[in-house]
């Protein structure tokens, strides 16, 4: 966050009271709750812990949920390039109705989204295709509800890039795809990777799409939602920690080939 | 970059036939099996004493979760754009923890606090009251998960509008509070907006989180989104067609949400 300049006394400047009550609400609605997961998962013997984290169960519901939420960052970097380049340098008739519609799955909630898909993919497939209960159908979910991080990252960067470097790259004899390669995407990467990164974190924590069409595939959160309901709150906190620290390890990762990269 | 004709149209038709497949077939799905066996069907789904009180907990949790955010988002905004100093700093870093963290291991985390086996469920239980499994943890979990987006749309736009037209307003003799109402809040009304509409459609939709607090009893603490899930899990065809008739519900809300967000995405002084 860009802060401004030390704010001057006489404009509107917060008080002591008012950073004491954020931090207050922050720390009774968010900070308290995520700290008694930890500590749940940590006042337990560590072969226990140990146990509920690398039991075959875990070891592979990690596995499946890092690698399908990477996969849907490297798909949604793709696609959501794509559209926001269709979005913004094409232009055809109903084009301000597809942007409109880009924001759908913020909009829309996840558990009729996963409802739609197991109509779309499930055992009555008007298509005859079927995916419910595979980790293709995980996919797709995945795919949909993390759609407008990428183009809504994207699109602004693309709107103000400045197209006389690339005409002055075009006089000069390169080619599409060198001019692309070299001067459109080191200025969109940032946005990209920053989307993307967004996607991710979102598609490691999804439940709301998937409870209704993931069956069998046991991916993380449907394993801590087993857990709990269980009554095993000990392992789902373990499987819990070690999820989120996970996730912030890929996240930091994403930050740092962004931060290479780039230069 | 110049390109060919051809070549554009085929990047518009792979984008286009991508956005269709992947959200216009859906949204037509959730109408199509509503009404496939008549109006009169789903509206009978859509009025059961279940559905109706579903829909009116699902209004009750944003009316108590969007504006306490909304108020807590102006505040907080202010305190890390305005504030410097280590605690506002800390503040800036953890308000994005909602959204890192998943639904179910938030609805764990109340759990472990208010549950009977939690931190402080035993004072709760002795004083009669019940969180966990009752419509106080899902307010709880419902503003847990929508927390985060009134701050993250007016922080950009206050350092964007600066302070300049509120040291003059200071300059002028006016306190404090009315700079805020006159000038302030004026300047930062559209992302105010647009936060309090993201916040509202999440939490609308919220399923992940209150599905591990509620009971799932319809009248209590059933929602419109666990309605879906209840009755979508269940077996049978004319269940099938409940769980669509509540979707449709949702996806006519989530509609209206959507035109809201258009209109007002172009007033933000920034696009994100």
């Amino acid at each position: 966050m860009p802060r401004a300049r030390q704010t001057p006394r006489s404009a509107v400047r917060p008080g002591g009271l008012a950073l004491g009550l954020s931090t207050l609400y922050l720390s009774v609605i968010v900070l308290l709750p995520l700290a008694a997961v930890a500590v749940k998962a940590v006042t337990q013997s560590p072969s226990s812990f140990w146990q509920s984290v690398t039991n075959p169960t875990s070891i592979r519901a990690l596995v499946i949920t890092l690698v399908v939420s990477l996969l849907t960052a490297v798909i949604g970097a793709v696609t959501g390039t794509l559209v926001a380049w269709v979005l913004v340098r094409d232009r055809f008739p109903g084009q301000r109705f597809i942007n409109a519609l880009i924001d759908l799955p913020f909009a829309l909630p996840t558990v009729v989204a996963g409802l739609t898909l197991l109509a779309l993919y499930g055992p009555d497939s008007p298509f005859g295709v079927h995916l419910a209960f595979t980790r293709a159908i995980v996919l797709v979910a995945l795919l949909f509800i993390t759609l407008p991080f990428v183009v809504r990252s994207v699109q602004p960067v693309l709107l103000e890039l400045d197209r006389e470097v690339e005409e002055a790259a075009a006089s000069l004899g390169a080619s599409n795809g060198v001019i692309f390669r070299r001067i459109v995407l080191p200025a969109l990467r940032p946005a990209i990777l920053s989307g993307a990164a967004l996607a991710f974190a979102r598609a490691v924590g999804e439940i709301g799409s998937l409870v209704l069409i993931v069956g069998k595939t046991q991916i993380a959160s449907i394993v801590i939602f087993a857990d709990i309901e269980s009554d095993a709150p000990q392992a789902a906190a373990s499987l819990s920690l070690v999820l989120i620290v996970l996730s912030l390890l890929v996240l930091v990762l994403i930050r740092r080939v962004g931060g290479r990269v780039g230069h | 970059m110049v390109i060919s004709r051809r070549a554009r149209l085929s990047v518009r038709a792979v984008a286009l036939l991508y956005l269709v497949a992947l959200l216009v077939l859906p949204v037509v799905v959730v109408f199509f099996k509503t009404f496939e066996h008549g109006f009169g069907v789903a509206w009978g789904w859509m009025t059961t004493p279940a559905a109706v009180s579903a829909l009116w907990l699902s209004l009750l949790m944003a009316l108590i979760a969007v504006p306490l955010n909304t108020l807590f988002g102006v505040v907080c905004a202010l305190v890390i754009v305005r504030r410097r100093g280590r605690l506002a700093a800390v503040l800036d870093s953890l308000i994005d923890l909602p959204f890192l963290v998943s639904p179910v291991i938030v609805g764990l985390a109340l759990t472990l606090v208010y549950g009977i086996h939690g931190w402080f469920g035993t004072w709760f239980s002795d004083h009669g009251i019940q969180i966990i499994f009752a419509p106080a943890g899902m307010v709880l979990a419902t503003i847990f998960v929508s927390l985060p987006f009134v701050v993250r749309e007016v922080a950009p736009v206050l350092v964007e509008v600066g302070d300049e037209q509120e040291q003059a307003a200071a300059t002028l003799g006016a306190s404090t509070w009315q700079t805020f109402w006159r000038i302030t809040l004026p300047s930062i009304r559209w992302g105010v907006i647009y936060g309090v509409i993201l916040s509202t459609a999440r939490a609308l939709g919220e399923i992940g989180a209150v599905l591990v607090v509620s009971s799932l009893v319809a009248g209590s603490t059933l929602t419109l989104p666990l309605l879906v899930y209840q009755r979508a899990d269940q077996p049978g065809a004319s269940a099938t067609t409940g769980a669509y008739a509540a979707a449709t519900e949702l996806a006519v809300i989530s509609l209206v949400v959507l035109l809201a967000m258009t209109a007002f995405r172009a007033r933000r002084p920034q696009s994100r």
